[in-house]
């Protein structure tokens, strides 16, 4: 391999492995904190990306166009979709055992997949991105990258950092920290752990909506890209501890560069390459890289 | 003193951390047939930790175990369990939805395991069944025999928890609390229980009820933040001054004599 | 645990007579439509033995199934296979993919085991629709089914609706008698005290790996059984949708209960027929996965003991709507209603 392809696959597999880690952060903190696994945590990805196709003109129509303002938009919207779920029906998971948590959420996401394909149909869509976005950066001679990947793996390294920030520096993340590891203590505080709850499982919602809308222009709009994504998602907690947010962004990265370069050098078994990684992981330390924190 | 005293079970500088707290630090300790070895201890002094590492929950950090002459170290629980060693739980471990008697077949069976015979109904092993209800009435427990164990009271609970322990032929017993929230009929019942199988076993026992423990320990250790800070007859230990300020206060020690 | 009570032989004793009498009346699609739920019955018994029986929360259960499919139809390219040699080499590639991923699977608990369990079924489902092994998308066609001496020919439906039957009911009576020996009884207390079993002396990895195997053994018959219906395997087989539907299926029907594994794979079907069907629901039809993921959250909410513990829930409600009534009228009739009492 050349050095300018080097750098491509490189670049491909830091974007996608940190597109990975922000859906991924979302399932490991709801459960990490509330104790819930959410199995219809990819079907918000999924509709994060038809947010992006089915909002874009509706933006440009009202407000004249603007990349950010669909996704600002977008993000609003979640985090009231957010609030509503965690309301009417998270709240009722959080004591119960987790066969039932399984059943429940995977009821949810044949409800959200069937919500989807009657509002929005079972087409695959292709989102453009925003034209000042949309050049490429030469790379040595021959080669180009293009800017909007570039966009995506920045978006999600701010966010990423952004999380690191409220968790570790505020009064929220202290709460949130503490909340999951004590929950009487916390109530008995005073803090209000259902609203804590709330505006956490909010959040996790609303990181894996944006998710989804910026790789939109990126992989196309399709319906059974919450699926693929989730599964990636428990593979990424087996690996990577769950409740360990260090442990999602490592094992994102390393499932990232697994399946990149899988794909460049082994495309008849790149589907399989990451699960193989999984198996090595379980029988060397079964419980992940990383303790939660 | 006993002399001669078969050591049935040792534990070798044993120390247990977790990240950067040291839960058990080379602790040594010796239990020998026929005697009762307690541990006392303020909360969170490792007590617990201790049984779990002597009964193989988990690994330690450093130091071994040596049971009936051999080095378990590496041993499973459920190994060191079929070789002669059995614990109690400072909370009640039994299986609710069950019956006692199928609690205590259960027990029993661990030592006769035969997974393979499949056609074979398992209450039609008189032999596994026998031995199950004299562990039940071991223990008092004779006439609860088909109740649900989630059902039973409290210190039912505890004598159930015992009978586990023993149902399976220890020689080596790790009683984790096993007085804990029983009224004083009980307690004077499982005293008894414990005298009478101190002849025949190696005990150790770690209570908070300090009248209990002077009553029926031959050898008291006292931990403080995961350390041993003393060891020995029960009198010696009463009169050690680092004990009594650290442990038992400066009030006057119990009544009641050592054996 | 209640030992073989009266009405439970009872049930079951017109349940298998009822699936043994009904071919004979029933037209193509009602025989196609038994078989089906038999088959399917087969492959929830092998996931209540994990899920119910040993408290392993499996969702990878379809991967043993369509390997157990895939395997059949491999290995009969060429002649007129037997079916003896076809079904063992189902039952043991699904055995071996069981041990495989039960080894490692069972170095993690909880949450954990679901997901890796997922996972692994997952890759074998890659491996299937990626590689060239197993046809790709489209999948592979069985040309000729099999058959055991001249009487047993499984291109017959009604030969193969009663060598189902007789896989069921064989499968049912090996399970029944697994729950009551040995083994069985350490399972069931490795699934509600798994600290105690080891500290009993058991090795509880042993026994959850060996129920593991089996219960993969037992979802390979039933994929090789489906195969044969169908002459047909895809990939889909090995979906995490099929997954999903084989647990939805023991709980819908009553976890812990063989029985409830057998009504969970009746009902499933029914509800997938009846939601899929156009008759009722006209172009909806399409969406019929609504319909599925509302029963399933449903029934956790109002089924907790599926429908096989519905007569129990019935009685305990019953029970205390009467004792409710005998407390209010045991107060003096002078103190007037709870709501006069301000209360």
């Amino acid at each position: 391999m050349d050095p300018p392809t080097f750098l491509i696959q490189c670049l491909n597999a830091l974007q996608y492995g940190l597109l990975l880690f922000l859906v991924a952060s979302g399932l490991t903190l709801i459960f990490g904190i509330m104790g819930v696994i959410n199995l219809a945590h990819g079907s918000f990805y999924m509709i994060g990306a038809y947010l992006a196709f089915a909002l874009a003109p509706i933006v440009g129509s009202a407000f004249g166009g603007g990349f950010f303002a669909t996704l600002f938009l977008g993000v609003a919207l979640a985090v009231v979709l957010g609030y509503l779920l965690e309301w009417a029906f998270f709240s009722f998971l959080y004591e119960r055992e987790h066969l039932q948590q399984v059943l429940m959420t995977y009821g949810l996401i044949l409800v959200l997949e069937e919500l989807r394909s009657l509002i929005v149909g079972d087409d695959v869509h292709g989102v453009r991105a925003p034209a000042f976005l949309a050049g490429t950066i030469p790379l040595g001679e021959l080669m180009t990258y293009p800017v909007y990947r570039l966009f995506i793996s920045g978006v999600c390294l701010a966010l990423a950092l952004g999380m690191w920030f409220v968790f570790t520096r505020t009064r929220l993340g202290m709460m949130i920290r503490a909340g999951s590891t004590n929950r009487e203590m916390v109530q008995s505080l005073g803090i209000d752990i259902k609203f804590l709850y709330r505006v956490v499982f909010a959040a996790g919602v609303a990181i894996a909506v944006l998710a989804g809308m910026v790789a939109a222009p990126a992989s196309s709009v399709y319906p059974g890209m919450g699926n693929s994504v989730l599964i990636l998602c428990f593979v990424v907690v087996v690996i990577g501890g769950i409740g360990s947010i260090r442990g999602a962004l490592a094992a994102s990265l390393l499932i990232g560069v697994v399946d990149t370069f899988g794909k460049v050098l082994l495309p008849q078994a790149a589907g399989v390459l990451v699960y193989m990684l999984m198996a090595m992981i379980l029988v060397w330390r079964p419980e992940g890289l990383f303790k939660p924190g | 003193m006993m002399a001669s005293a078969e050591v049935l079970l040792r534990g070798v500088e044993l120390t247990r951390r977790w990240g950067g707290l040291v839960a058990v630090n080379r602790v040594t300790l010796e239990l020998s047939r026929g005697a009762v070895h307690a541990v006392i201890g303020t909360n969170g002094a490792g007590k617990s930790t201790l049984i779990d590492l002597l009964s193989g929950e988990f690994p330690p950090s450093a130091g071994r175990v040596e049971l009936l002459g051999r080095d378990v170290t590496s041993w499973s629980q459920a190994r060191r369990a079929r070789a002669g060693l059995g614990r109690s739980y400072q909370r009640s471990t039994i299986f609710p939805p069950f019956s006692v008697l199928e609690n205590c077949r259960l027990a029993v069976q661990a030592q006769r395991q035969k997974p393979w015979t499949l056609w074979h109904d398992a209450y039609r092993d008189a032999a596994t069944l026998r031995a199950a209800r004299e562990a039940a009435a071991g223990v008092g427990l004779a006439a609860l025999l088909d109740q649900p164990a989630g059902q039973l009271g409290h210190g039912q609970k505890r004598q159930l928890e015992l009978a586990l322990c023993l149902a399976i032929a220890p020689q080596v017993l790790l009683l984790d609390e096993p007085l804990a929230g029983m009224g004083a009929e009980e307690t004077e019942r499982m005293l008894g229980l414990l005298s009478a199988l101190r002849p025949d076993h190696a005990i150790l026992l770690v209570e908070h009820d300090m009248d209990a423990v002077f009553r029926v320990a031959d050898r008291i250790t006292v931990m403080v933040n995961g350390a041993v800070i003393a060891s020995g007859a029960p009198a010696e230990v009463r009169a050690n001054p680092e004990v009594r300020v650290a442990y038992l206060g400066t009030d006057d020690p119990p009544e009641g004599g050592a054996h | 645990m209640a030992r073989f009570g009266k009405g439970k032989v009872a049930f079951t004793a017109v349940a298998f007579a009822t699936l043994a009498l009904w071919p004979l009346g029933a037209g193509p699609y009602g025989l196609d439509l038994v078989t089906k739920v038999m088959i399917y019955a087969v492959l929830a018994l092998s996931l209540e033995l994990l899920v119910g029986t040993t408290g392993l929360v499996c969702f990878g259960q379809s991967a043993f199934f369509g390997i157990g499919a895939y395997a059949t139809v491999l290995l009969s390219k060429g002649g007129t296979p037997p079916l003896l040699v076809l079904a063992s080499g189902a039952v043991l590639a699904a055995a071996a993919y069981a041990l495989a991923v039960g080894a490692l699977s069972l170095r993690t608990k909880g949450v954990y085991f679901i997901m890796v369990t997922l996972a692994f079924a997952q890759m074998a489902y890659s491996l299937v629709h990626d590689t060239p092994l197993g046809g790709g998308s489209d999948g592979i066609y069985l040309y000729r089914k099999p058959s055991l001496g001249t009487w047993i020919d499984l291109e017959r439906p009604l030969t193969l609706c009663f060598v189902a039957f007789a896989c069921l009911l064989g499968t049912f009576v090996f399970l029944a008698l697994l729950l009551r020996s040995n083994f069985g009884r350490a399972l069931a207390g490795i699934r509600i005290n798994e600290q105690r079993m080891r500290a009993t002396g058991f090795t509880t990895y042993h026994y959850q790996l060996a129920a593991f195997i089996l219960s993969g053994a037992i979802a390979g018959l039933a994929g090789f059984l489906f195969a044969v219906k169908d002459g047909f395997v895809n990939p889909e087989l090995l979906s995490w949708h099929l997954s999903g539907g084989v647990l939805i299926m023991i709980i819908l029907g009553g976890l812990g209960h063989l029985r409830g594994a057998m009504v969970g794979a009746f009902a499933f079907v029914l509800l997938e027929e009846l939601f899929q069907s156009e008759a009722v629901f006209g172009g909806f039809s399409r969406h019929w996965h609504l319909g599925l993921g509302l029963t399933i959250i449903g029934s956790v909410v109002l089924m907790p003991r599926g429908l096989v513990g519905l007569p129990e829930q019935w009685r305990e409600r019953l029970a205390g709507r009467r004792l409710a009534r005998a407390v209010a009228r045991r107060r003096a009739p002078s103190d007037g209603t709870p709501a006069e009492r301000g209360e």
